[in-house]
C-alpha cells in the first residue's frame, strides 16, 4: 500500500478525445477577438480605451432617453444613435483593429496560427467578423440601453413598448451596416502595419482626410454633385444610408434623391474591403 | 511509415533564390536531428512539411498525407515551434496557451486542463498566471514548446528550440526534448545549426546542406562504423601519421593531433598496441591518446569536404 497523501506523477498523457476542426479553431479565434478587442484577458490599460468609448457611449445614451422622455417629441431615436456615434465607433476601430491583426503581424503569432488547422482566408475573415461584432456590440449597447429606459416609460402600454421594440429592430439592422463597413474599411489598413500607431493613424486618416472632401463637395457642388458628395466619407456615406432606409432621422448628409447609390456604394466597399482583406493574407509571408 | 518522406522535393522563392534543390530524404519516426549551416534549407523543409509553403518541385508527404491539398489534417496532427520569437506579449502564458489548443481543435474544458497540464511538463509551475512579456528568454522558449505540444501531436517540429538559451538553459531544453522523443512518446524532428548539442539526443540524423541532403542515418549506425582515437603528441606528428598508415591504419592529421579510425571494437587493442609502439620507436613524446566523443561531426564534415 503506498502511503496516502503523496502526489504521484502520473507523467504524460496522450490526449484521446475530440478534435474539432477548422469552424471550431475559427469560431475560438472569433470569441477571442472579441474578447481582446474590449482587453479582456489583457493587461489594463488594454481595457482603458474600447471599455472607455462603450462606457461614454452608454451614458451618451442614458442621458438620451431621460431627453426624450422629457420632451414632447424623441429628439434621437435607435438609427439616431447609429449616425450620432459614427464618429466614436471610428475611433474604437482605429484603436482596436491594430489590436486585432497588427500585434499578430509583429509578434509573429500570426506563424502560430497558420501553423493549425485554420487557413489563411479562415484567419483573414475571423478577424474581420470579430471587429465588425465588437463594434456592433458598441452600437447595439447603447441602443438596449435607450430601448430599455424607453420602454419602461412608455406611456401607451403595451402598444408603446412594440413600437420600441420595433425601432430597436431598425437600430440593430443600422448597427450592423455601420459596423460591417467601418471594420471593412479599417481592418485592410490595420493588416498593412505590423505597428499599432502606424496602423491606427492610417485609418484615422482615411476617416479624417476624407471628412473635408466630403464637405467641400457638399457645401461648394450644385445639384447632383452636391448630393453625391457624401459619398466621398464614411461617416456622411452611412448617414446617408441610413437616411435612405429609415427616413431622414438625423440628416448630417443631403443624398437628395441618389439613396439607393448610397446603399450600393455601402455594399461595395464592404465586399472591397473583405476581399483586399483576404488577398492581403494570401500573400502574407509564412 | 516515414513520418516526412520527400522525392526530388525543390523550393525556389520567387523563382530566384533556390532554399531546396532536389532533396530526396525519409525520415523515420524517433528523435531526429536536422542540421545544417544556417540557410541550408532547414526551416523551408518545415515550412513545406506543414504545408505553409507549396513546392516548386518535386513531392512531400507528411504522415502518409499532402501538406498541401490535406493542409488542415496535416497541421491538427502537427505541433511546430519557431524559431522567433512568437508571442504576445500582453497575455497570460496558461490562458495563451488554452487558447492555441483551442485553435487546435481541443474543446474548452480539454484545452484548459492539457494547457495547465504541457505547462507543469515544461516546467512552468506559478508563473504560468503572469504576462509573457515579463518572461526571460528561457521561460519563453518553454511557453512556444508547450503550445506546440498542447494537441497532443503525432510530430513535433522544433527550429532551433535552443535558440538565445544559456548553457545551462540549452541542456535543460534539449532534456526536454528527448524526454518528448523517450518518455512522451511523440516523434520529433529538431532543427539546428550545432551538430555537437543535438546528436546527443538524437536517434537519427539528417544533413542537409545548400538544399540538398548531405547524409541520413541512424546515430548508432554511424558512431559503430566510424570509431576515431585522438592522438596528441608534442612534436613530430608527421613521421608517427606516416609510420601508422604503413601499419594499415587510416589516420587524419590536424596539426597536432591524430585521429586514428578504429573499424570495429574486436581490434580495438590492436590499434591502441600499434599506435603505443610507434610512438615508442620514434621516442615521441604522447600527450593523450582518448577516444573522440564528438565524432559525428567529425563525418559530416569529411562529407562536406568531399
Amino acid at each position: 500500500m503506498p502511503d496516502t497523501g503523496v502526489i504521484h506523477d502520473i507523467g504524460y498523457q496522450r490526449y484521446e478525445g475530440p478534435r474539432l476542426g477548422r469552424g471550431y479553431a475559427a469560431r475560438s479565434l472569433y470569441v477571442h477577438g472579441i474578447r481582446s478587442a474590449y482587453g479582456l484577458g489583457r493587461s489594463a490599460w488594454a481595457k482603458v480605451l474600447p471599455m472607455g468609448v462603450l462606457a461614454f457611449a452608454s451614458m451618451a445614451s442614458l442621458i438620451l432617453v431621460v431627453i426624450n422622455t422629457q420632451l414632447p417629441t424623441q429628439v434621437i431615436d435607435y438609427v439616431g444613435i447609429a449616425s450620432t456615434f459614427t464618429y466614436a465607433a471610428t475611433v474604437f476601430v482605429a484603436v482596436v483593429a491594430p489590436e486585432l491583426v497588427s500585434v499578430d503581424l509583429r509578434s509573429n503569432l500570426l506563424q502560430l496560427y497558420l501553423s493549425r488547422p485554420l487557413r489563411k482566408s479562415d484567419y483573414a475573415l475571423t478577424k474581420l467578423a470579430s471587429l465588425a461584432t465588437a463594434t456592433f456590440l458598441l452600437f447595439a449597447i447603447p441602443m438596449l440601453i435607450m430601448f430599455l429606459g424607453m420602454a419602461f416609460n412608455t406611456d401607451s402600454g403595451i402598444g408603446g413598448v412594440l413600437d420600441e421594440v420595433g425601432g430597436f429592430a431598425q437600430g440593430l439592422v443600422a448597427a450592423a451596416i455601420h459596423a460591417a463597413l467601418l471594420s471593412a474599411l479599417g481592418l485592410p489598413l490595420a493588416s498593412l502595419s505590423g505597428r499599432r500607431v502606424f496602423a491606427s493613424g492610417m485609418i484615422i486618416a482615411l476617416f479624417l482626410l476624407t471628412t473635408p472632401i466630403s464637405g467641400a463637395l457638399q457645401a461648394f457642388g450644385n445639384g447632383a454633385l452636391a448630393d453625391l458628395g457624401g459619398l466621398m466619407d464614411p461617416s456622411s456615406l452611412l448617414n446617408g444610408v441610413d437616411q435612405w432606409l429609415f427616413g431622414p432621422g438625423i440628416g448630417i448628409v443631403r443624398t437628395g434623391d441618389f439613396g439607393a447609390v448610397y446603399g450600393l456604394v455601402t455594399v461595395a466597399l464592404i465586399a472591397l474591403g473583405t476581399y483586399l482583406l483576404v488577398l492581403r493574407y494570401k500573400k502574407v509571408k509564412s | 511509415m516515414p513520418l516526412i518522406e520527400t522525392t526530388a522535393l525543390q523550393k525556389r522563392y520567387d523563382n530566384k533564390v533556390t532554399a531546396l534543390a532536389d532533396l530526396t530524404v525519409a525520415i523515420e519516426p524517433g528523435v531526429v536531428g536536422l542540421v545544417g549551416v544556417n540557410g541550408a534549407g532547414k526551416s523551408t523543409l518545415i515550412k513545406l512539411a506543414l504545408g505553409l509553403l507549396e513546392p516548386t518541385g518535386g513531392r512531400i508527404r507528411v504522415l502518409g498525407l499532402d501538406p498541401v491539398a490535406d493542409g488542415d489534417r496535416v497541421r491538427a496532427r502537427v505541433g511546430y515551434m519557431p524559431e522567433h520569437d512568437c508571442l504576445p506579449p500582453d497575455m497570460i502564458a496558461a490562458e495563451f496557451v488554452t487558447h492555441m489548443a483551442r485553435v487546435s481543435g481541443l474543446p474548452k474544458a480539454m484545452a484548459r486542463e492539457r494547457a495547465s497540464e504541457t505547462l507543469r511538463h515544461v516546467g512552468l509551475y506559478e508563473e504560468r498566471y503572469r504576462r509573457i512579456g515579463g518572461y526571460s528568454t528561457g521561460m519563453k522558449q518553454r511557453v512556444k514548446l508547450a503550445q506546440a505540444l498542447v494537441h497532443d501531436p503525432e510530430l513535433l517540429l522544433l527550429d532551433e528550440p535552443t535558440n538565445g538559451l544559456d548553457p545551462a538553459g540549452r541542456r535543460a531544453m534539449l532534456d526536454l526534448v528527448h524526454r518528448i522523443g523517450t518518455d512522451f512518446g511523440i516523434s520529433v524532428v529538431v532543427c539546428s545549426h550545432l551538430l555537437g548539442e543535438i546528436e546527443r539526443i538524437c536517434t537519427s540524423l539528417v544533413a542537409i546542406d545548400a538544399g540538398r541532403l548531405l547524409r541520413s542515418a541512424t546515430l548508432d549506425s554511424m558512431t559503430q562504423a566510424r570509431d576515431l582515437l585522438m592522438v596528441e603528441v608534442d612534436e613530430d606528428a608527421e613521421a608517427l601519421a606516416a609510420a601508422l598508415v604503413s601499419q594499415g591504419l587510416e589516420v587524419r592529421t590536424d596539426n597536432r593531433v591524430l585521429y586514428v579510425r578504429i573499424e570495429d571494437s574486436s581490434t580495438d587493442g590492436d590499434v591502441y598496441d600499434k599506435i603505443r609502439d610507434a610512438v615508442a620507436d620514434l621516442d615521441l613524446p604522447l600527450h593523450r591518446i582518448e577516444r573522440q566523443r564528438h565524432q559525428v561531426a567529425d563525418l559530416f564534415r569529411e562529407v562536406a569536404n568531399a
